[in-house]
């Protein structure tokens, strides 16, 4: 499957998931994979348990607020979610979720969007249907040169494209 | 334009920019931290990439959270951050000094007119600095440790206008979480925050790191002040005078605009979990604490340590609570140490850390326990911040930690100048 459209099951949170609960910062000395277990672990201590490869966090208000720390995105990825679809989101957090090749979505009617619904995001269309509810919702689909970057796994790629050091 | 216009447009070669755009902007410093700099991918990836640091002496690297290291792993990575500067070539490499933003400050680094980039969302505080400083993940970094530059929209500003004399008791951290409450903890994102107005001229270039430190807890990508004849002799006294400062123009448009009475405020209390849930102190005056922490990069300067040893001059910490102090660099602790203020907390019970980011969250030296509540003077209190998840930070201004301390209670510090 094209990485322009993630399918998965949601896990639903509420307003201001901090970076402190996404990835708490007495776990950030340890490897990726640990602290992928630890994830989302402020509110939900069971997530990277229930998790399934391409899952999809659906949240409200101000996602990954506070801390610059990457380990937040990574933990999510690590933990097998696909995309992560909030009302808004904190600025550095959106910034790095592009950067490491994590999809992100802004979306008014995630007060709609139950935990369980299918959702397919169709990343190129701006489109996200709700498969168990049968809805479609709309969203302004991220410019050409940064899914781009999402397709080519994040930064670091299109660096390797771009510069030549060697 | 505003100050934060003039600076991308200066760093992106344009003669003008407006919020919405997106341009290409020059680095002037980027630092890392222990925590998110070389070893979260940018060592591996330079080495991959082949690229060398596209120039040292813009480069810093602070080894701040894991110092003192609790532990063989923190101790490992505060030791590859070490190699890899070594290595790299970056000889500003600062390791067990204090936090970064306080570093940054006294080593020169925060210029007028300039942009930083850090691994650390704290990045703002240079702006107190007239400095444009924001805080990127590590990848972006990487990023900039190979070109040089970084893509930033143009934000839009928003006007803070403190005007007026603060009362005695009341400080720089009750304006900023007043601020922050009022905006609420999104209220800034993707903006810029800018302060303005007497009582922030009247304050010591300390007071305002205190004020900018905390923008990103409204979500804000910088906080700016406009420099003025305080930081151009903070950076006299640090061996910087070459720098051009930049001001917001008389005409300069403002998303919004915000007006306060300095005399009017209140010491201020951000509660549990939140740092915009934020109360007048006599709301919560009463509420018992286990642990007082008066540090970090937004509240452990010499100024604060100050305030906390004129308060506990002859009193002692109650036998309710501790008190940990921790001065926010090397610099601070020998010139709080010579002036005798250490002594002074020593004496009324308080135990002295080293500078370091540990407790703020909850790294090392000073972590809470499940059930324990904490007055911090840093700058959040999110759910297991500083240790368990069952535990509660409060965050207040060192006055309000100091005289909490005394109590065992959160206290407000207006009691304590009475008649004085």
């Amino acid at each position: 499957m094209s990485q322009y459209i993630i399918r998965g099951r949601v896990h639903k949170y509420g307003d201001n998931i901090n970076t402190d609960i996404i990835s708490p910062g007495q776990y950030m000395e340890l490897s990726y994979t640990e602290i992928a277990a630890h994830a989302m672990e402020g509110v939900d201590p069971g997530f990277s348990r229930k998790v399934k490869p391409g899952d999809i966090v659906v949240a409200g208000k101000n996602f990954g607020s506070g801390s610059s720390r990457e380990t937040a995105p990574i933990a999510l990825k690590y933990a097998g979610v696909g995309a992560v679809v909030a009302d808004f989101f904190a600025r550095i957090f959106y910034r790095n979720c592009i950067n490491i090749g994590l999809p992100v979505v802004e979306l008014p009617e995630v007060e709609d969007i139950n935990a369980g619904d299918e959702l397919e995001i169709q990343l190129l269309e701006g489109k996200v249907l709700n498969i168990t509810q049968g809805k479609t919702y709309q969203f302004t689909a991220l410019p050409q040169h940064i899914l781009e970057m999402i397709q080519e796994g994040g930064l670091v790629s299109l660096l390797e494209k771009k510069v030549a050091c060697k | 334009m505003t100050l934060a216009e003039k600076i991308l447009a200066r760093k992106a070669g344009m003669a003008k920019v407006s919020p919405g755009e997106i341009v290409m902007a020059k680095v002037d410093c980027a630092m890392m931290t222990d925590i998110l700099g070389p070893r979260v991918h940018i060592a591996d990836e330079l080495k991959r990439l082949g690229c060398p640091v596209w120039d040292t002496s813009k480069t810093v690297v602070v080894a701040d959270h894991y110092t003192p290291a609790a532990n063989a792993k923190q101790a490992g990575i505060v030791a590859f951050s070490r190699n890899w500067a070594r290595e790299a070539g970056v000889d500003n490499y600062f390791e067990g000094m204090g936090p970064c933003h306080q570093l940054l400050a006294e080593k020169g680094f925060s210029l007028p007119g300039t942009l930083m980039v850090g691994t650390d969302s704290h990045t703002c505080t240079a702006g107190a600095f007239g400095c444009f400083g924001t805080g990127i993940g590590s990848t972006e970094m990487l990023g900039v440790l190979v070109t040089g530059e970084i893509w930033l929209r143009v934000p839009e500003t928003i006007k803070f206008n403190w005007k007026g004399k603060l009362p005695k008791g009341v400080m720089a951290k009750d304006v900023i979480l007043k601020s922050i409450g009022d905006i609420g903890h999104a209220g800034a994102t993707y903006k810029v925050m800018e302060f303005v107005g007497s009582a922030i001229s009247e304050m010591p270039v300390d007071e305002r790191m205190c004020i900018t430190n905390m923008a990103v807890e409204a979500g804000a990508k910088t906080g700016l002040m406009a420099p003025d004849q305080k930081i151009f002799d903070y950076l006299k006294a640090v061996g910087k005078t070459d720098y051009e400062p930049l001001y917001s123009d008389v005409d300069a448009v403002y998303s919004r605009e915000l007006s306060y009475d300095a005399a009017k405020l209140t010491p201020q209390v951000a509660c549990p979990h939140e740092v915009d849930n934020v109360k007048d102190v006599t709301e919560v005056v009463g509420t018992k604490i286990d642990q007082i922490y008066i540090g970090s990069c937004t509240g452990g300067r010499l100024h604060d340590l100050a305030v906390t040893a004129s308060l506990l001059k002859n009193r002692k910490v109650s036998s309710q609570c501790r008190l940990m102090v921790s001065p926010a660099s090397h610099d601070v602790w020998l010139k709080a140490s010579k002036a005798g203020i250490l002594d002074t907390l020593a004496e009324a019970g308080a135990m002295i850390l080293a500078p370091s980011c540990g407790a703020c969250l909850g790294l090392h030296s000073g972590a809470l326990a499940s059930g324990e509540k904490c007055l911090s003077t840093t700058n959040r209190n999110f759910i297991g911040r500083m240790g368990s998840k069952e535990s509660e930070v409060y965050l207040s201004s060192p006055a309000t930690a100091a005289v909490s301390a005394i109590e065992g209670r959160i206290a407000d510090p207006r009691e304590f100048f009475k008649g004085g």
